[in-house]
């Protein structure tokens, strides 16, 4: 819906709707009166009702008034008003107070009262049960589940499920009911009320089945802690086919969904299930299950993928316009990651570029450009010119971003690329349109070096005559940037000075610092000519741009030019997220005294401009699939330590940046307990490890830190048991080596139900030099002394012990990812090599990117050069960098390649420190 | 149309009036069971009330509008919100609850006090008189100290609810008093 029409109905609304005040009045006056005229009282509630749906609310005495009121209803029989008297309650249920009253009439009616309100009357009963008053409505819900009235059942299956946060126990009582009622052949009853005034029965269905779905849901808030009454369930339904309901179906695979997520395991055994799914006679189930499958590609074969992509290929020809939508969006997404999978579409998806719906060619055009060929792309850059004056902003955006991902991949296509963005550059648009071409010529500026030339020319032609200040403002900073550099400065100054002479305040005062700019080069005639142009500025009537140009000319009439290009164009860059999180961290310091030393800027780590840029175009190419990537992570993780949260949040910045965050917040944290406070500087923490199981009654994660002489590991416990307290939580370890010494640990006073807590041990390491990277391994148990959660205070609970797994020290704990751009220089400087071969096992049952995936966190070492992403899926090389804790360099290269014994895994490892590298080399998890 | 014709007639009758009577009580004293023999005749299994019941019955050409109440400490406090438009109330107590006399005498004072109530007859129903031990109607008078009331029909009538004894007498006085006293 455009903007316009929107605000027409909201206008239109608001205007009509009845006076809160009166409608009030007139409803407490109808229903206190005696007689009741039922009509009257009909009308008066269904505006009381658009006064709720329109989102006014009244106050709690008036809402009880009101509720009081409507309750005298129920001496009247009429079953339409009974009906809206249900719906009014159910809205007046939340703000109101004592509302058990009508408990009673309620049940009444569910009991013997008629069938058209009956789902209105379980509905409103479940939002007025609380859990002392539910356990007399037990019998009536039961009987209503197994109903044969569709409509009822329906009713009240969605209405245990709200009362699941009331009381989860009595509910689950109800579970042999919802089972049974999940494979019952439910109906709607014939009444009038399905009967039409002219044609007689209507023609619609006497069933949806929709109480499956309904059903379905519930049963799984029934048993999803459970796994394997869960794979029962899902046997159960599916075997015999009993779902019948396009929702219950989606449904169910969105649970597998979950399933497969946990475990893998489980695709192997539940593939049938797909294979049916994908030839489902509803679109709807075979669109689900083809998402499921592609957007968890890691953890299917290629074969299973295939399948997926064909059943799509097939709904891309359908008549149903909503349907070719959701498959060629779904293949646009999987085009990301593997355009060569999609490739068999390209007749299908060359169809559609003269779709009606325009919202399907553009995805049909942007999948094609992504599954292309240097060949194809020009032909299909034409077709797209062709039809963009046909699509609104938020399409022409999709296709712009699909063109910049082509011109990286294609560099040497960029000269049609840069004529077709800009032709679509002269074109009208919106700010977020233009933004999203300068974005991206800017890219092909960065990343592909022969164009600069023209493109700048583009630019500076584009600013003559552009209405948006921001991207004049980012346009004059590249030119300051780029043009000095170029073959012919001068030509660039003409175009910027003309903007000082025609623009507003802001874009001249950052014309003058890209003028500035143009000072730095070693050309005596520019620099006075530049000189000359600034102190025009002098005069200027904005103060901003008065200033810029007082500290230009300043720094450019000063002996030292090497001060001034400092200033002027320096040579790194902040780290714009870790700089926000300092600063505000410094803001918000309730110490006072703290401010009077300055915010030390140092703290700051800067990039130089090529890392920056390194770093960026890594981003830039594969950013779309590192997302994809991260959310899966994300979801797995869901469970573990607040911490892996935070980063979630971080998703959009760059792995290094990500690390150094956590780094900050786990220095914070530590710090703050004066034991651990005087280790000294943090040098590393490992990714968290779970040591037991996810589903157990106490869940434990541990992170290893590592200082200059301790080691310090925090144990993350939490409690999931409900009624169990815990005193006293501690670790127990046993170390291998003696060289480690325990020194001291720091216990969970006490555990609430439900409740998380952090136990802290530390440990001396090795002082010997030699030893400095020893391996070890902590046997852990549990201990804690166990009580009953509503225990008296004095009451002496039992110890207990628990067993959790090892921990082991690893090299990876030894090691900090970090980035370098220059992979392959560094590679072949490193000494110290050290290899080996690993065989590991049969093709079919490896999924390399897990692999991969694991070993980058367990070697903890950054991914380079997009590396981390298994493209082919049987042979690929992973790069890997990090420094120790030391800081010194170590490379990693390893090397994946399948053959008749299996695939096999060579790690090859370089650094400075020999002994490090042998460790690297041969651990292996 | 037959609605027409019904209220034309119910004018020149004089009985289309509906009449509100609440049932009100301490718990366990019987109001439901009350309420479903006059309305169905029969004794039905019935459970501690939470809110309310409200039934209409035909009685002599008057429609009754018979609102039972729960007698629970918590419910109790809501009696108020139905007084409105009240004609009558039944006030139903255990004839063998002898340690709760006290609080019943207590509840009914309280209840008569209030405005909206100023006009309407009370009716007692001495009930459970099939139980051994039952208190005379009598005795259930003295000990509610309804000879106090003034300026009020009241009347109290010894009855069985399972049995059904005592209600239609009751009903019938109740009746004649509201014809005579409102209508």
């Amino acid at each position: 819906m455009s903007t316009h029409t929107y605000k027409k109905n909201e206008d239109g609304d608001s205007s009509i709707l009845p006076d809160k005040m009166t409608v009030y009045q007139e409803c407490l006056q109808a229903c206190n009166a005696s007689p009741i005229q039922a009509k009257k009282c009909r009308k008066l509630l269904s505006r009381l009702l658009r006064l709720f749906y329109a989102g006014e609310t009244f106050p709690t005495v008036e809402s009880t008034n009101l509720f009081f009121s409507i309750s005298k209803l129920f001496h009247n029989d009429d079953p339409a008003l009974r009906q809206i008297a249900y719906l009014s309650i159910k809205e007046l249920c939340s703000v109101s107070n004592d509302i058990l009253m009508i408990t009673a009439s309620i049940m009444k009616d569910i009991q013997s009262g008629d069938a058209v309100y009956k789902p209105d009357a379980v509905r409103t009963l479940s939002r007025v049960l609380d859990g002392s008053t539910i356990h007399a409505a037990e019998r009536l819900f039961k009987n209503c589940i197994v109903d044969s009235n569709q409509s009822i059942s329906s009713a009240a299956l969605v209405s245990s499920y709200h009362l699941l946060p009331v009381a989860k126990d009595v509910v689950k009582r109800w579970s042999n009911e919802v089972q049974e009622s999940i494979t019952a052949n439910k109906t709607f009853p014939s009444s009038s009320y399905t009967k039409h005034e002219f044609n007689g029965y209507s023609k619609a269905p006497n069933t949806t089945y929709i109480h499956q779905y309904h059903a379905l849901a519930l049963i799984y808030q029934f048993r999803n802690s459970d796994k394997m009454s869960l794979i029962k369930m899902i046997q159960q339904l599916t075997e015999r086919k009993t779902l019948t309901n396009s929702l219950a179906q989606v449904q169910m695979i969105r649970f597998v969904e979950k399933l497969i997520l946990d475990d893998s395991n489980f695709v192997n055994s539940l593939w049938p299930l797909f294979v049916n799914w994908l030839n489902n006679k509803s679109d709807m189930v075979e669109l689900e299950a083809a998402k499921l499958i592609l957007n968890n590609s890691s953890k299917f074969n290629a074969e299973q993928q295939m399948h997926a992509i064909t059943t799509l290929q097939s709904l891309l020809g359908v008549p149903r316009t909503v349907t070719r939508f959701a498959a060629v969006r779904i293949l646009n997404k999987v085009a990301i990651k593997d355009a060569e999978m999609v490739g068999v579409c390209n007749l299908e998806l060359e169809r559609l570029i003269s779709d009606q719906s325009r919202s399907i060619s553009t995805y049909a055009i942007t999948t094609l450009l992504k599954t292309g060929n240097a060949e194809s792309v020009d032909r299909l850059v034409t077709a797209i010119s062709n039809f963009m004056d046909e699509i609104s902003d938020e399409f022409k955006i999709i296709v712009i971003d699909a063109i910049r991902t082509l011109s990286l991949k294609f560099p040497a296509k960029y000269k049609s690329m840069l004529t077709f963005l800009d032709d679509v550059l002269r074109d009208e648009g919106g700010f977020n349109f233009k933004n999203s071409i300068i974005e991206a010529i800017f890219d092909i500026i960065k990343f592909i070096p022969e164009s600069k030339e023209i493109a700048l020319e583009m630019l500076c032609e584009f600013i003559e005559d552009c209405e948006y200040t921001e991207l004049s403002v980012r346009i004059l900073h590249l030119l300051g940037n780029e043009g000095p550099k170029a073959t012919n400065p001068s030509t660039y100054v003409r175009y910027i000075y003309n903007r000082v002479v025609l623009e507003n305040s802001i874009v001249r005062s950052s014309a003058v610092i890209a003028l500035s700019k143009f000072a730095l080069i070693d050309d005596k005639e520019m620099n006075n000519s530049i000189k000359i142009l600034l102190k025009r500025s002098l005069q200027d009537v904005d103060d901003e741009v008065r200033d810029r140009a007082v500290l230009s000319l300043k720094l450019l009439e000063s002996k030292d030019l090497a001060e001034a290009k400092s200033y002027l164009s320096p040579q790194f860059k902040y780290s714009l997220p870790i700089l926000e999180q300092e600063l505000t961290k410094y803001v918000k310091n309730p110490d006072k005294a703290s401010f009077k030393s300055s915010f030390n800027i140092d703290s700051i780590p800067k990039m130089s401009e090529e890392e920056y840029m390194a770093v960026q175009y890594k981003e830039k190419l594969i950013g779309a699939i590192n997302d994809d990537l991260t959310d899966s992570k994300s979801d797995n993780k869901g469970t573990d330590s607040s911490s892996n949260e935070d980063v979630k949040e971080l998703d959009n910045i760059s792995d290094i940046t990500k690390y150094t965050l956590l780094q900050q917040q786990y220095q914070n944290e530590l710090s703050a307990l004066p034991e651990i406070g005087e280790y000294g500087a943090l040098l590393h923490s490992s990714a968290s490890v779970e040591l037991t199981e996810k589903e157990t009654e106490f869940v434990v994660s541990a992170i290893k830190h590592v200082f200059e002489k301790h080691i310090v590991i925090e144990y993350s416990i939490e409690n999931t048991l409900e009624d169990i307290l815990l005193e006293n939580v501690n670790v127990v370890s046993t170390i291998d080596s003696e060289e480690y010494t325990e020194e001291f640990t720091l216990p969970i006073e006490k555990l609430s139900p439900l409740s998380k807590g952090k136990v802290y041990s530390s440990f001396i390491r090795p002082e010997d030099d030699s030893e400095k990277y020893l391996l070890t391994t902590f046997n852990n148990t549990l201990a804690y002394i166990s009580k009953d959660a509503d225990a008296e205070d004095d009451e002496e609970g039992f110890p207990d012990e628990y067993q959790i797994e090892d921990l082991s020290l690893t090299p990876g704990d030894f090691v900090i990812p970090s980035y370098i751009s220059n992979f392959t220089n560094v590679w072949d400087e490193l000494s110290n090599e050290e290899s080996a071969v690993y065989n590991l096992g049969d093709e079919d049952s490896i999924d390399l990117q897990q692999v991969v995936s694991k070993l980058i966190v367990t070697m903890s070492m950054m991914p380079i050069e997009g590396t981390e992403v298994v493209i082919s899926g049987k042979n690929h090389s992973l790069k890997l960098f990090g420094k120790s804790i030391s800081g010194g360099k170590l490379a990693a290269i390893v090397k994946f390649a399948s053959s008749s014994k299996g695939v096999m895994m060579k790690n090859v490892v370089k650094g400075e420190e020999p002994e490090l590298v042998e460790l690297v080399a041969n651990y292996l998890e | 149309m037959g609605n027409i014709f019904s209220s034309m007639f119910g004018k020149l009758w004089g009985v289309n009036k509906e009449i509100r009577i609440l049932i009100l009580g301490l718990d366990g004293a019987g109001k439901t069971t009350i309420l479903y023999k006059l309305q169905l005749g029969e004794v039905v299994k019935t459970k501690p009330t939470i809110g309310f019941n409200v039934e209409t019955l035909q009685y002599k050409n008057i429609a009754i509008n018979m609102w039972d109440l729960g007698g629970q400490t918590s419910i109790r406090p809501y009696w108020r919100c139905y007084y409105a438009n009240t004609a009558a109330v039944i006030f139903v107590v255990d004839s063998t609850d002898r340690d709760r006399l006290e609080t019943a005498r207590k509840e009914l004072h309280m209840m008569l006090k209030e405005d909206e109530l100023v006009d309407a007859a009370l009716l007692v129903f001495a009930n459970k008189q099939d139980q051994p031990g039952a208190l005379t109607a009598a005795e259930v008078s003295k000990a509610l100290g309804l000879v106090e009331l003034k300026d009020r029909s009241w009347s109290i009538v010894a009855s069985s609810a399972i049995k059904g004894e005592g209600l239609t007498e009751g009903l019938d006085w109740l009746i004649d008093v509201i014809k005579e006293e409102q209508m």
